[in-house]
């Protein structure tokens, strides 16, 4: 332990309008912390440099899943543990049910919060491909009210995103659409658990009489933040799903992809797995169609 | 230094404490310097081995990465409160039986993550027991031994019934 517990201040307001009050009052001066699996490794090291932090554990504000006609709504301090044994979210998402269970360890996923994962950032993020391919929409609070954006939008750099000094990020919200399609999620790293991702891709696609109507790809560690894969999918859309098609797509994440060379992989194999992934999602989609 | 500490109140192992302790004291070193509760230990520091496990409302976590403050009003639960009045835990009796422990320093942490997943499941499967402790590292007696610890425990079928947590689902 190198942190010094004396060098920062940690406080729980215990309300949602308190954190709201706070951030308001000192904007960017207040870092919010909800389960710590991220903070609280910087704090051990010594490397946190957030002063001065405010508790979203406990609050039950932002401890939910709601569960609405044509969508769900999730607290973003619902925890990893409560995304993977909602039976709605199972039903509906089963590609989140999937993220949340390989996240970590158990230990982790008690305590690791969906909103923490997209604040934090990570380009390797476990649920941010889910999400992405669900249009998931995320939702701020601040003491000015409320504003949603799409998922996609979020992220604008590496470690970066859209919201502002205020605002606390209080809810992913997603549609309840993706029943009729195929839908694939799966993670490539060094073990089942504990292992940060070396390249994971996500799709959801509809085909109808051999034609891809609809498709959606997104992947975790093909670049700054974890994005959609716009151009592949553009290369697929609306084509007949044939060999050639297969090919082109591979061709087109390959130029699209834009991974790095790190401790987890090179940006070589991150670039030959995910198009291996998608050859696999593809051959999935042609064979089976898409209601599953 | 002092204008920095608040009083934290929590129950630990079925006895309610109160510390004086700055709110961002990790857990762990609470534990082990504050409570003298040294039979969790610290292994990585940042939450990837699992030496630190302890059970906090039911909930496995990682001590080393609460922050105390959080465990504010907790009921938590080490390694010390397994065995009730000088008798071996199930789970101490089979690793024990079995051979589970080497070295020791993973073996609190493996005794919890179990305790944790008995208290869910009574009896998993291998697969099941595999991803209960997948958070847990052990690098010496390998984890045979361990799996084997935990199916003999299940198999007397005795975990307490007031462990099942509020919220097991």
């Amino acid at each position: 332990m190198r942190g010094n517990p004396e060098a920062h201040e940690l406080i729980a307001p215990g309300s949602l309008s308190a954190v709201l009050e706070l951030l308001a009052a000192e904007p960017g001066k207040w870092t919010p912390i909800a389960g710590g699996t991220e903070l609280m490794v910087a704090h051990a090291a010594g490397r946190l440099s957030a002063a001065k932090l405010v508790s979203l554990w406990g609050i039950p504000d932002l401890r939910f899943i709601a569960t609405g006609a044509g969508s769900i709504a999730i607290g973003a301090a619902a925890t990893f543990r409560d995304l993977r044994s909602d039976a709605s979210i199972g039903a509906h998402l089963p590609l989140l049910a999937k993220a949340a269970s390989w996240i970590g360890c158990i230990a982790n996923q008690s305590r690791a919060t969906l909103g923490g994962n997209l604040v934090n950032g990570s380009p390797a993020a476990d649920s941010s491909p889910a999400l992405l391919v669900y249009d998931a929409e995320i939702e701020f609070a601040s003491v000015r009210g409320r504003r949603r954006i799409p998922y996609s939008a979020f992220h604008t750099a590496y470690k970066s995103n859209a919201m502002t000094a205020d605002e606390l990020l209080f809810a992913v919200h997603l549609p309840i659409r993706f029943g009729r399609h195929r839908q694939y999620l799966r993670k490539v790293g060094t073990r089942r658990a504990m292992a940060i991702s070396k390249v994971a891709l996500a799709a959801t696609a509809l085909i109808d009489g051999g034609t891809i109507s609809e498709i959606r790809l997104a992947a975790a560690s093909l670049a700054p933040f974890p994005a959609r894969l716009y151009q592949t999918e553009s290369s697929l859309s609306g084509k007949p799903l044939d060999a050639s098609a297969i090919d082109a797509a591979r061709e087109a994440l390959l130029a699209e992809a834009k991974p790095i060379d790190d401790i987890r992989s090179t940006a070589e194999y991150r670039k030959r797995v995910a198009a291996n992934l998608l050859d696999e999602f593809l051959g999935e989609l042609r064979r089976e169609g898409s209601t599953q | 230094m002092s204008e920095n500490r608040q009083t934290i109140r929590f129950k630990i192992n079925g006895e309610e404490r109160a510390i004086q302790v700055a709110p961002m004291k990790r857990l762990l070193d609470v534990l082990r310097e504050d409570m003298h509760l040294t039979g969790t230990k610290e292994g990585c520091g940042e939450g990837e081995c699992g030496s630190c496990s302890v059970r906090m409302n039911g909930e496995l976590v990682n001590s080393c990465l609460v922050p105390v403050l959080q465990a504010e009003g907790a009921d938590i639960q080490t390694v010390e409160g397994l065995a009730e009045s000088g008798a071996l835990h199930p789970l101490q009796q089979a690793f024990l039986d079995c051979g589970g422990a080497q070295c020791g320093i993973c073996t609190p942490g493996m005794l919890m993550a179990a305790t944790q997943l008995l208290s869910i499941n009574p009896h998993p499967n291998l697969a099941e027991i595999r991803e209960g402790l997948a958070g847990n590292l052990c690098r010496c007696t390998g984890f045979m031994r361990i799996f084997d610890s935990v199916i003999a425990a299940a198999a007397t079928q005795s975990v307490h019934p007031t462990e099942q947590p509020a919220h097991a689902r």
